[in-house]
């Protein structure tokens, strides 16, 4: 309803629950749309005029030059996704539009780490990377700079391993993911 | 030629016949192509003018309607009628100037990010980058606007680009967009299995939209009404889809409609939704929504169908394609009309039990909803109405008993005030035919009223019907209803003069205050020659009633 119909103030709590804060798992969308400027303005404008959050957004070209690749990651229950998808869909520059089952994708991320180690700590922080089949890619008598990939999963418990070292920083690429089997996503 | 001059040939390779605009520095090049295309233009007072003239435009003719504007102030003056358009799906191209290339992004005189600032109101937009995508875009811009859900399309055109020399071959209207196909036919299994709950149903509600008015189905949908006796209801946006004096019609639904068609869809065990979006106004508490009933929902728009209220039986696609299909089908269910007879006799007692009603004066006043009875008289029904935004919109809608589609232009979704002059020019352009009346309130009138400059210069004969009660009386009567008679802020008082108004833009200007001689007085104002502008004096604080309360649900309207 548009406008008030009583006087009464809203408490916060009612305004929240008017509003409908969602959770729900994560949603992996793939989305092919024509490799055009703006495009990426138009789906990032639908998602923050239906009050949804990106988590990750991954941006890349395709096989195909006239077309790219989003993937994006969003949390919501699933009602809302669908909405949002036959939203994506009204959008004239969006071919397709996959939302991917966890089970039936192939997901990667890359994430850089940036941890601070000095002395015996080093090589503790080496063998996790190991573990983790990370690659040193920059190295300072007072840090290690690691690269991880894998879904985002191991990115995370990868960070939790390294945290209490010292992390210095670290930048995620966001997912990419892939349906499995033959067909195209 | 030049870019702008392929624009000209697009225009009339795609039927244009009329553009409403306002030139400026930005499209200087597109006015100089325009000096010689052969296409009528109307030079609007301010481009929200212009923007709404063709909304009207296409509302009344169901083409294209087209705009120009410069850029900056030009392009933002169009963000109203654009967002207006959105709203109610209304088929319309906006072709704008910008800055030239090299000043985009500088903040250069009368620049604005245009298509940034439309992106969330547009069907679509193109951002013209090179001279030689002018004639394509433009030409699927027309394709967009008019096709699947109808809606507003937005052309940008930087001046240095539009005076691009290019070469031009006369297009053929054959657009491909691989992220754009409609469906319009409608799945054959999910039509067959409405027809086979229709002709189950015992308590059914056909109720339609504006997407019946957009897809021309208003023949089919009295096909399907009367293949059996199915009661019909219409949104605000879909009057005259069904004519408003057969022996099915409930009325209008929704905030301010008819007991029965509330009643009714309160009541139904199955709503054949055709065209319609569940809209709040609609709808009431959503919660308390139509309790009993399953949901036919057809809709070109994939995205309304279950988007408020679940549908049982989805079926997307356009509403004349599908509503044919659906009336061989029921016809071959071979239902028994015989158990729709308690439904009727329920409907029945409800239409006699709540008419629409009101106090009439005892005296000469004018009450608000006579003067509608009045103009529905003197006009023997047959009208254009175009309506700005209010109490007087809704009781138009009310007693305006509209037989045909497109007979009733207004602005619905984003409730535009100052929508219906601009509109009603529009109208009569795109009929010269049919009368044209415009029933606005005092307050809705004055947010474009400079328009009657441009129907006096343009000779757009429309005849504006001002309900003058000297407030703006819908926010009023909320004040009145829900805040304690706190009036804040919603009384006109008495300026302008109107009838000096319309007489200083070149209009004939009246004023009618006595009940008696109201039709005849509205007579002679409808055969008056010109633009001409009645100030009807009518009592001041009345309220529009049936009314579903803010947050009630439909069996409990007030009023």
């Amino acid at each position: 309803m548009g406008e008030p119909g009583t006087k009464a103030p809203l408490s916060l709590e009612e305004l929240e629950a008017a509003t409908g804060l969602r959770t729900g798992r994560t949603h992996v969308l793939s989305i092919l749309v024509e490799n055009r400027p703006g495009v990426l303005t138009r789906i990032a404008g639908l998602f923050a005029r239906r009050g949804f959050n990106i988590e990750t957004l991954s941006v890349g070209p395709t096989a195909d030059e006239r077309f790219s690749r989003i993937t994006l990651t969003v949390d919501g229950a699933v009602h809302p996704i669908d909405q949002v998808t036959k939203q994506l869909h009204k959008l004239i520059n969006v071919l397709k539009i996959r939302d991917l089952e966890p089970e039936a994708t192939v997901s990667r991320e890359l994430a850089l780490f940036k941890v601070a180690c000095e002395g015996p700590t080093r090589s503790e922080v080496l063998e996790f990377a190991e573990i983790f089949r990370g690659r040193v890619v920059d190295t300072t008598k007072r840090s290690l700079t690691i690269e991880v990939t894998g879904a985002a999963e191991k990115v995370e418990a990868f960070e939790r391993a390294v945290r209490p070292y010292g992390l210095v920083e670290m930048m995620r690429t966001g997912e990419i993911a892939m349906s499995r089997g033959r067909a195209e996503t | 030629m030049r870019a702008v001059d392929a624009v000209m040939e697009c225009l009339v390779a795609e039927g244009v016949d009329v553009v409403f605009g306002l030139p400026g520095g930005a499209n200087l090049p597109t006015y100089d192509a325009f000096y010689d295309a052969g296409i009528r233009h109307v030079l609007v007072r301010h481009e929200a003018g212009g923007g709404h003239a063709a909304e009207g435009y296409a509302k009344a003719t169901g083409k294209v309607g087209v705009a120009f504007a410069t850029s900056g102030p030009g392009a933002t003056n169009l963000v109203t009628p654009i967002a207006d358009a959105m709203m109610d799906s209304v088929p319309t191209v906006f072709i704008t100037g910008q800055v030239r290339t090299e000043l985009l992004g500088t903040d250069g005189f009368q620049e604005a990010d245009t298509i940034g600032i439309t992106m969330p109101i547009v069907k679509h937009s193109f951002m013209i980058q090179h001279p030689v995508e002018i004639p394509r875009m433009i030409h699927e811009a027309f394709h967009i606007a008019r096709s699947g859900r109808p809606g507003p399309v937005l052309v940008d055109i930087p001046q240095d680009l539009s005076r691009g020399e290019i070469d031009y071959e006369p297009a053929v209207a054959d657009v491909r967009l691989p992220g754009y196909q409609p469906t319009t036919d409608g799945n054959q299994k999910q039509i067959r299995q409405a027809a086979n709950a229709l002709a189950a149903a015992r308590r059914p509600v056909i109720y339609a939209g504006g997407g019946v008015i957009n897809a021309n189905a208003s023949a089919e949908l009295l096909e399907l009404a009367t293949a059996d006796r199915f009661p019909v209801t219409c949104t605000l946006m879909g009057l005259g889809g069904f004519p408003g004096t057969h022996a099915q019609w409930l009325g209008m639904l929704g905030m301010h409609g008819t007991r029965t068609a509330n009643y009714a869809m309160d009541g139904a065990d199955l709503i054949c939704a055709v065209g319609a979006r569940f809209d709040d106004r609609v709808t009431g508490k959503l919660k308390e929504f139509a309790p009993h009933a399953k949901f036919i929902h057809i809709d070109i728009d994939p995205a309304e169908i279950s988007k408020n209220v679940p549908a049982h039986i989805p079926i997307v696609g356009d509403a004349r394609n599908v509503l044919h299909k659906l009336v061989s089908e029921y016809r071959a269910t071979g239902a028994d009309p015989a158990r729709l007879d308690d439904w009727w006799a329920q409907i029945e007692r409800w239409r006699a039990d709540h008419p629409l009603r009101y106090e009439d004066s005892a005296d000469s006043e004018i009450k608000p909803q006579y003067l509608v009875q009045a103009l529905y008289e003197a006009t023997g029904g047959e009208a254009i109405i175009v309506s700005d935004v209010g109490q007087h919109q809704m009781w138009s809608a009310q007693y305006y008993h509209f037989a045909r589609p497109r007979q009733w232009i207004n602005s619905g979704g984003l409730g535009t005030m100052g929508f219906g002059l601009p509109a009603a020019m529009g109208a009569k352009i795109g009929r010269p035919d049919d009368t044209v009346c415009v029933i606005a309130g005092d307050g809705s009138i004055q947010m474009n009223a400079q328009e009657l400059s441009t129907c006096v210069e343009e000779e757009i004969p429309v005849k504006v019907f001002i309900m003058n009660n000297g407030y703006l009386g819908m926010v009023r009567q909320w004040q009145e209803l829900f805040w304690d008679h706190r009036y804040s802020h919603v009384e006109m008082g008495n300026h302008p003069d109107f009838v000096k108004l319309a007489e200083a833009h070149g209009a004939t200007g009246l004023r009618l205050t006595d009940k008696r001689s109201l039709v005849d007085d509205m007579r002679t104002a409808i055969a008056t020659p010109g633009t001409v502008v009645v100030d009807v004096r009518v009592t001041r604080e009345e309220n529009t009633y049936p009314m579903i309360a803010p947050g009630a649900a439909a069996r409990d309207m007030v009023g």
